[in-house]
């Protein structure tokens, strides 16, 4: 039954952009935070808050712009690169993050990703600054496109890489790395006494929240064209983790459900009301007041309590 | 005799001034199944904490197979075959109980080889045999929180099997079990115990259960080892029936 609503929705999803050609541009971003936002979710299952994950997101552009004007020209090529890159980032920092919990987690991350920010915005020869970095459309398999081409190239491409990069999260989550991974936010002592190192099955998880925000962060730069430091900002960090818990961290669609909501929200609202924000905020309230598991619990069955 | 399996030789620990291993040497050997009895407070627990790497003794040392062990970690003596049931059962609370014992299996089985899904049939399979084992055959599908907490320790002896080890260590397993269960519980470890060849040491705080287990007992007090022998030995001292088995 999940299998059939999420096979439709993926089915709207290839749909919609024929209707409405206007909200490609915007599935496409949905899309690229969703991942972003699913790599803070995946953090989330270890009781983890990252408030930096924009970082990831950001490198990953960068790492595109960069290659691109190194000469690599190739869609594919491009992607995988730039996430190994965002996953080397995360591999960096989350060696010496995945030490430290709660609060002191959350705040590390976020300085980490400051730091980041302001390397971006202060490098001007390396970076350009805060004009950022032109993202040019690259070739397809070795095809030249025009740039609207490209954009539905992208559009479907992500839409394919959502389901299929999806999967493999659940997968993971399914495995005993994943089942070890929500252990160490009950209970990191059994772990311990399990003969199960804690630090590599966070590291593990640091790195593949990594790769997902980097392959979001890839994504974005190819649909704007340009990569800019405030990528990498911190509220674009608040906005990834608002995405997280407001699709809910029960399942892998709620992070793309909450980013979707989040972006259509967000285009129906510039067009009726600058105040932006306050529609966030109030969004957040009755989602964490009302509806703890999310968006997405919305849709999820209800597992039977046991009395 | 035999090398010991397990030896702790002059432990020192003290918390704030107050001694809990106060020059303690124990020495378990093959196929026993030793308890440690004492009153509340006297360091039993601090025992297991020192041997299994939670606490580093202020001096002294703790060998398994004849290697120190003293300064590795919990997981590190965990690898080396010991496993440990705790007297607060420490589980994954939000995880149903058969993902509890599925994990503990997955940890012994090359996790991190491991792409495919936590649950398999075989892991199952033998997750439930040890669930059937505890007496815990009917709560497999429960999220562990809402076990009642007999259960709970029950399933965190279970969890501790499932590790295949070669030295158990039991923190008081029936404490919180209820009178009905102790004995079925008692009887069904014996013989999980002899059939897996694993040697145990358990404390224990009832004496019916230690007088019919126990092939050797300790006698805890005050940080110390006050007397040892058979169960009807120590029972027949007059000194610990008076401190710590409460009659005179
Ligand atoms: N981490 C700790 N910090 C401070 N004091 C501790 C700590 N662990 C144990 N103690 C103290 O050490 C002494 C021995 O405690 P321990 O838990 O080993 O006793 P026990 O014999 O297991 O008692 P019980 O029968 O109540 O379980 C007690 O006085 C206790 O308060
Ligand atoms: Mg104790």
């Amino acid at each position: 039954m999940p299998a059939i609503i999420a096979a439709a929705a993926v089915l709207i999803l290839t749909l919609l952009p024929v209707a409405a050609p206007w909200l490609q541009f915007v599935l496409t971003l949905a899309i690229a935070k969703g991942f972003a936002a699913l790599g803070v979710a995946v953090l989330l299952r270890a009781g983890l808050i990252s408030i930096g994950h924009a970082m990831f997101f950001a490198a990953s552009a960068y790492a595109v712009a960069f290659l691109a004007r190194a000469g690599v020209n190739d869609l594919g090529l491009l992607l995988i690169l730039s996430v190994l890159g965002g996953a080397l980032v995360g591999a960096v920092a989350g060696s010496f993050l995945v030490r430290y919990r709660a609060i002191f987690f959350a705040m590390l991350n976020l300085a980490v990703s400051m730091v980041f920010y302001a390397l971006c915005a202060k490098l001007y020869g390396v970076t350009g600054g805060t004009d950022g970095m032109p993202v040019p459309v690259p070739a397809v398999f070795g095809i030249a496109l025009g740039e609207p081409a490209f954009k539905s190239v992208l559009f479907y491409l992500s839409l394919g890489l959502m389901v299929l990069v999806g999967l493999a999260v659940q997968r993971y989550l399914n495995s005993p790395l994943g089942h070890a991974l929500s252990a160490v936010h009950t209970n990191e002592i059994r772990l311990e006494y399990l003969g199960i190192p804690v630090w590599a099955v966070l590291l593990i998880a640091y790195v593949i929240s990594a790769a997902l925000a980097g392959l979001g962060g890839a994504i974005a730069g190819f649909a704007i064209g340009r990569v800019v430091p405030d990528f990498a900002f911190w509220t674009a960090s608040g906005h990834l983790v608002l995405i997280a818990v407001l699709g809910g961290i029960g399942g892998v669609p709620g992070a793309f459900i909450g980013a979707l909501f989040l972006e259509l929200l967000h285009s129906a609202a510039v067009t009726v009301t600058d105040s932006w924000n306050l529609i966030v905020g109030m969004t957040l309230i009755i989602v964490i007041m009302f509806m703890p598991q999310g968006v997405y619990g919305l849709f999820a069955r209800k597992e039977a309590t046991s009395l | 005799m035999t090398r010991p399996i397990l030896e702790a030789k002059g432990l020192h620990v003290a918390f704030n001034g107050v001694k809990a291993a106060d020059d303690v040497s124990i020495a378990i050997h093959d196929g026993e199944f030793l308890a440690i009895i004492g009153p509340n407070g006297s360091g039993k627990t601090t025992l297991l904490n020192i041997c299994t790497g939670y606490i580093r003794p202020k001096s002294g040392s703790v060998q398994l197979d004849g290697h120190d062990i003293t300064h590795l970690s919990p997981r590190a003596i965990a690898r080396r075959g010991v496993a440990r049931a705790f007297q607060i059962p420490q589980l994954f609370s939000a995880q149903r109980v058969i993902d509890n014992m599925m994990l503990a299996l997955a940890a012994t089985d090359g996790l991190w080889s491991a792409v495919q899904p936590l649950e398999t049939a075989r892991r199952r399979d033998e997750a439930r045999a040890l669930l059937d084992l505890v007496g815990l055959a009917g709560d497999a599908d429960r999220i562990s929180s809402t076990l009642p907490e007999g259960h709970r320790k029950l399933l965190d002896i279970a969890v501790a099997l499932a590790l295949k080890p070669r030295l158990l260590l039991l923190d008081e397993p029936t404490s919180g079990v209820s009178a009905l269960e102790r004995f079925p519980l008692m009887e069904a470890l014996m013989s999980a115990l002899r059939q897996r060849r694993i040697t145990a040491l358990f404390v224990e705080h009832d004496m019916d259960v230690v007088a019919r287990y126990a092939s050797r007992v300790l006698v805890w007090n005050a940080g110390n080892i006050m007397a040892e022998g058979r169960p009807d030995e120590v029972f027949s001292n007059a000194q610990v029936r008076q401190r710590v088995v409460g009659v005179a």
